[in-house]
């Protein structure tokens, strides 16, 4: 699917998606079987190799996270203007605005767009394929806490749930909690915690 | 100076507006408050049909409440959803409270 299409096309491909039964998409199921069926490949290299396609920029949302993990001063710029923090670290941010919301104890953060797929493309990349989705954009905010169970994160009724619905030009990246003890971790070891799930919000724990 | 602060409760209205328009049906005809303005954007309403002219517009993030939005009695009153909300598209809850 070529990259230089409008919004037209990525409603395209959400019903497409949905849908299912394309003939590319049997093709591609056959050949998976047989190869690993074969013991050429296994389902996670396969899996680790389209989350690669998906968010090729993942590593750069993992060091604003890491760096606002252990500078408390950064973290504060972070959260009152997002852009402008991720630009500090030298990466260019081509949306107007990066609104930075921040996971506690008591609250959890998750993004979505329920109109297309508006994502903070210039620091994550493409978004994964779920994201776009018309099952994801719809049941994202009409019964969230069932879509974040199905990604294996079952949140106490006691925190306090907030969906943020990218429909216009704010453009979210979840900041998660810190793990336990983060002043002994590496900066290398905080970043490589950090998955593309965790800045979008359908992870907690990292 | 901004129609609405931070706190003020306003209601999304239901413009009916043919397009491309960036406010979902959901969020129609309902009450929240003002979280942040956001700053004034190009009207995408407009940027659509490839007009560049206009006056930006204020946007700001409003906060809903899930259980109301929904109407689900499984909902913890204290889950939200906030979603962005162009100037023109909201009005004060003062002016509709006698609205059914």
């Amino acid at each position: 699917m070529p990259h230089d299409h409008g919004h037209g096309e990525h409603e395209a491909i959400a019903i497409e998606d949905d849908a299912g039964n394309i003939e590319a998409q049997i093709i591609v199921d056959a050949l998976q079987e047989v190869l690993i069926a074969k013991g050429l490949l296994t389902a996670h290299e396969v899996t680790a190799s389209i989350a690669k396609l998906e968010s090729p920029g993942v590593h750069l949302g993992a060091r604003i996270i890491a760096k606002a993990w252990t500078e408390p001063a950064y973290r504060d710029r972070l959260l009152s203007d997002g852009r402008a923090a991720v630009q500090e670290l030298d990466i260019p941010v081509t949306e107007a605005r990066i609104i930075v919301v921040e996971n506690t104890e008591n609250v959890d953060n998750l993004i979505t767009c329920t109109l297309c797929s508006c994502y903070p493309r210039s620091i994550l990349g493409q978004p994964p394929s779920w994201y776009i989705s018309k099952a994801y954009r719809a049941r994202s905010v009409r019964e969230p806490r069932r879509v974040l169970a199905e990604f294996g994160l079952h949140l106490p009724e006691s925190t306090q749930l907030i969906v943020h619905d990218s429909n216009a030009d704010m453009r979210y990246l979840v900041l998660p909690q810190p793990p336990d003890g983060v002043d002994q971790c590496t900066i290398d070891d905080l970043e490589a915690r950090i998955s593309r799930d965790h800045l979008i919000g359908v992870a907690r724990d990292v | 100076m901004t129609r609405f602060s931070p706190g003020d409760r306003v209601r999304v209205l239901a413009l009916g507006k043919a397009g491309h328009v960036r406010i979902p049906h959901y969020i129609r005809q309902q009450i929240g408050h003002i979280v942040q303005y956001c700053g004034t954007y190009l009207n995408s309403e407009d940027l659509a049909i490839g007009i560049t002219s206009r006056r930006a517009v204020d946007l700001y993030r409003v906060s809903f409440s899930q259980a109301r939005l929904w109407r689900d009695a499984d909902i913890p009153e204290h889950d939200t959803l906030v979603i962005e909300i162009y100037d023109h598209w909201l009005t004060s809850v003062e002016e509709t409270t006698h609205a059914p």
